[in-house]
């Protein structure tokens, strides 16, 4: 198999064609760039649509519109540019569209900086748009599984009718590693629902409005109904030495990278310590957690950010083992040293 | 060709079903309100020209969010304001159909006033339907962009002031401006005299489309008796007599003939492309097949976590990509981490490259086996994250000063000279790579090459890169440490 030297944010778009996208409207913005830019070169060779939208209002509602027709279509922004596709995420939510957008995250609040957080979490897995809603939310760590992940996010969105986001950060965006391409999707699946302007599909209506109350409490009723057949199917994780560890590290994108050099340290100084990784962080893998509680002693969440993941990993656990958090923000971002001495902080609590 | 005027369009559903309510024969318009008779009019229209089963009706945020209830064919309903976002979306996905965009004034020119700028400008090949009642009929009657100076709104309860509020916008005039647009009228259905032009002019907006001209705009004044608290009779003098004033009719802009007739369906066939040609396009051709085994390398060498940094210019990316690349083409693996952004508009860049024979957790490099300054920032930077034992390399053309660390391997390579030798400044990167790995016995020259060759594409380029590597591998050998030679090869 040919590998390929390329950065996280180009193999979003290699992912995404090799999965049948076939249109990319995009809003400049670091560290997402390359996403557009990669888009911008390879999209008008294999016959798609590459168009670079006045605003990321513009560029969501313009994918709103692709993918209404049945076409696989995304978008990618980095955090402020998330901020304003909000509403249009909220109408593909409501209108059951399977839009597939790339978050990769920068440091915030506000214009903020550049540099990678994980301060997202939060308005892309809990929904920052209006509504009771909820987004397939996939964390790579590397620049295969940006690749791969794309991949699945059009599958899945695809198969549950519902928007699905990579939800990745400025540093797997821009580390260049190698891959290797996974196989093209050839088939892709028939949507009856699309709106393709053909005598089939003439009584078909994409809309997220449901005057009467009651109707709409059904549509809600519905759309939790399909969140819970999702959770029941789709949860994904890694998990690392977690067999007999003391302490289960649990961090996803970069910071589970940095916790993988954590663990390998604290392995060879003896320590028992392991990793889970959670790929979806919609759905999560609460119950996962859940069991592991049985035979560890006690959790360290890190994150990028004011502690947002780490919220999910209190719920799943509900006060059954201790979970410390260990985090940096405004795009700093620890190494591997930092956090192990955080793990022997802890190790001696644990014991203590 | 045009039905009786009682007889509803097929191209509206006879039955609306989909409203909610007792009364499926009724539309939810209120008596006297402009929405239906332009409804009306698109409909006759998409019968006539036999477009039904391909249109795609997008419909805003506003009392028309119900289109869907009316029209007989494929409809899409949008955000407030983003209608022609949408439509872009849909017509360029779907080149056969045609779109038709319909908004009102407050969703068009307030809030979506950048969306239609936009879609305008680009000259997208939709027909936008602009129906402007001067106010906010949905919400409330408040002011829209197009309320006249001194309507009273609920929110311009003494009349809109030009102080407080500025001037009604004219949307026609102002997208006129555009060079795209192939044609731009403002129409009245105030009487059977106006309904006529409108009736002519939405079927040439529609055209238009068909002729894959371009993009059409046929704003429409329209009634809001309720709105305007007013009753019909009323409501149609007040656009005779007051908003025609304001809102002139008539064409605006109409390049029609001058605008070339194309067929977006061949052109978006002839661009697909399938299969295999797909993979090449994606980069499989690009990647590397290639499986070099590594040199043997000396165990403090094997395995390093790089820093390379210097101006930005100096190919301080290139160096470590050029690096990760090989070790990856040496079947090893590597990550590159670029800094990233403004930081690098600064003028200084730098990466940090890992290459391991082990899967890579943490692609940061903190504590730092091998630091290569091609500047003195540089080498004043990362000089103390360097470990005992580790090695730097120093541009020595532009780095006067000894290394301060005495627990480090030094090597000293004058590279901006050596690449000015050349002829070829901009390879001292290159120049320094091989000083590297000559120094280090990390990866082989070939497998260097192979990175090189998938890089630069011309042949005279290949040629001074391979000269370039050569002499930063001659050089460590030659001058650096020729004691140390006979100690790498035991
Ligand atoms: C984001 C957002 N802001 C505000 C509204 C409320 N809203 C609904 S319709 C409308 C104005 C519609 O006016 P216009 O476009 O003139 O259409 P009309 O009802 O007069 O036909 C507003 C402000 C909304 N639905 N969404
Ligand atoms: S409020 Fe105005 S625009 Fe809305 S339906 Fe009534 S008359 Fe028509």
């Amino acid at each position: 198999m040919p590998r390929t030297f390329v950065k996280g944010n180009e193999a979003v778009i290699k992912g995404a064609i090799l999965a049948g996208c076939r249109a990319f409207y995009g809003y400049p913005i670091t560290p997402a760039s390359e996403i557009a830019e990669s888009a911008a070169a390879l999209f008008p060779q294999v016959g798609g649509t590459f168009l670079q939208a006045e605003s990321e209002v513009a560029a969501i509602n313009m994918v709103y519109g692709a993918v209404s027709t049945g076409q696989r279509a995304m978008t990618a922004s980095s955090s402020p540019g998330i901020s304003l596709k909000q509403e249009g995420i909220s109408y593909a939510a409501g209108s059951e569209l399977p839009v597939v957008l790339v978050d990769v995250m920068r440091g915030g609040p506000g214009l903020g900086n550049i540099a990678p957080e994980q301060s997202d979490y939060n308005q892309v897995v809990k929904g920052g748009g209006h509504g009771n809603f909820k987004l397939i939310v996939l964390a790579p760590n590397c620049a295969q599984e940006m690749c791969d992940l794309t991949m699945l996010a059009f599958e899945l969105a695809d198969k549950y009718r519902n928007p699905a986001v990579v939800l990745t950060d400025g540093f797997t965006g821009q580390m260049m590693e190698p891959i290797e391409l996974p196989e093209s999707v050839t088939q892709l699946p028939t949507k009856d629902w699309a709106v393709a302007a053909t005598p089939e599909t003439d009584k078909n209506l994409i809309t997220s409005i449901y005057m009467e109350p009651s109707d709409l409490e059904e549509h809600n009723q519905r759309l939790q109904k399909k969140y819970a057949a999702i959770t029941e199917a789709e949860v994904r994780y890694d998990e690392s030495q977690t067999e007999d560890a003391e302490l289960i590290l649990i961090g996803y994108g970069i910071v589970s990278r940095i916790l993988q050099s954590v663990v390998d340290k604290a392995r060879a100084a003896g320590k028992h310590v392991g990793l889970l990784r959670p790929q979806t962080l919609w759905p999560f893998p609460g119950a996962r957690i859940k069991e592991l509680a049985k035979t560890t002693k006690g959790f360290l969440v890190v994150e990028l950010s004011n502690g947002q993941m780490v919220d999910d990993v209190r719920l799943a656990l509900n006060g059954e083992r201790p979970v410390h958090f260990y985090n940096r923000m405004g795009g700093v971002v620890p190494d591997t040293e930092e956090i192990f001495e955080q793990v022997e902080k802890v190790l001696a609590q644990l014991r203590g | 060709m045009a039905k009786d005027i009682l007889q509803k369009p097929d191209s509206l559903y006879d039955e609306f079903t989909r409203k909610p309510g007792s009364d499926p024969l009724t539309t939810h318009y209120c008596p006297g309100c402009g929405h239906g008779v332009v409804h009306k009019l698109i409909a006759e229209a998409m019968d006539d020209m036999g477009i039904r089963e391909r249109t795609v009706f997008v419909s805003p945020v506003g009392c028309s969010v119900f289109g869907y209830y009316y029209f007989n064919c494929g409809n899409v309903q949008s955000p407030h304001g983003r209608a022609p976002a949408v439509a872009t979306g849909i017509k360029r996905a779907l080149p056969h159909s045609i779109v038709l965009s319909y908004q009102g004034d407050g969703d068009l020119a307030a809030i979506g006033g950048n969306n239609i700028l936009q879609a305008a400008n680009r000259g997208e090949n939709i027909t936008v339907i602009f129906v402007n009642n001067a106010i906010y009929g949905m919400t409330g009657a408040q002011m829209a962009p197009t309320t006249l100076i001194g309507q009273k709104t609920t929110t311009t309860p003494t009349g809109r002031s030009a102080e407080n509020e500025g001037y009604p916008i004219r949307v026609c005039e102002l997208l006129a401006t555009l060079e795209a647009p192939v044609y731009i009228e403002r129409v009245a259905i105030s009487d059977s005299k106006h309904v006529m032009k409108a009736r002519k002019a939405i079927r040439r907006g529609i055209q238009n489309q068909i002729d894959g001209k371009g993009f059409s705009f046929i704003e429409v004044l329209a009634a809001c008796p309720t709105g305007w608290k007013m009753d019909p009779v009323d409501a149609v003098h007040w656009v005779n007599d007051v908003l025609m004033e304001h809102f002139p009719l008539g064409k605006v802009k109409d390049k029609n003939g001058d605008a070339p007739t194309r067929d977006l369906v061949a052109a978006a066939a002839k661009a697909q492309v399938n299969g295999q040609k797909v993979r090449e396009i994606v980069g499989d051709s690009n990647g590397f097949s290639e499986h070099l085994s590594p040199p043997k390398t000396p165990t403090n060498y094997q395995s390093p976590r790089v820093k390379i940094a210097g101006f930005g210019g100096q190919g301080v990316l290139l160096l470590g990509q050029l690096l990760a690349q090989s070790a990856m083409v040496s079947d090893l693996f590597s990550t590159w981490l670029p800094s990233y952004g403004p930081e690098m508009r600064g003028g200084t860049a730098n990466c940090h490259v890992i290459v391991s024979d082990k899967r890579i957790g943490s692609p940061l490099v903190s504590e730092t086996d091998v630091l290569i300054a091609l500047n003195l920032p540089s080498l004043e930077k990362f000089e103390r994250d360097v470990r005992p034992g580790g090695v730097i390399l120093v541009n020595s053309s532009l780095i006067e000063r000894d290394v301060q660390r005495q627990d480090v391997e030094v090597v000293r390579v004058p590279v901006t000279e050596l690449a000015n030798e050349l002829g070829q400044p901009k390879v001292a990167n290159v120049i320094m790579l091989g000083a590297y790995i000559g120094y280090t016995k990390l990866l082989s020259e070939q497998s260097v090459l192979a990175a090189v060759g998938k890089v630069v594409k011309r042949k005279e380029f290949m040629e001074i890169n391979r000269k370039a590597l050569t002499c930063g591998m001659d050089y460590v050998r030659d001058q650096v440490d020729v004691g140390r030679e006979a100690e790498l090869a035991s």
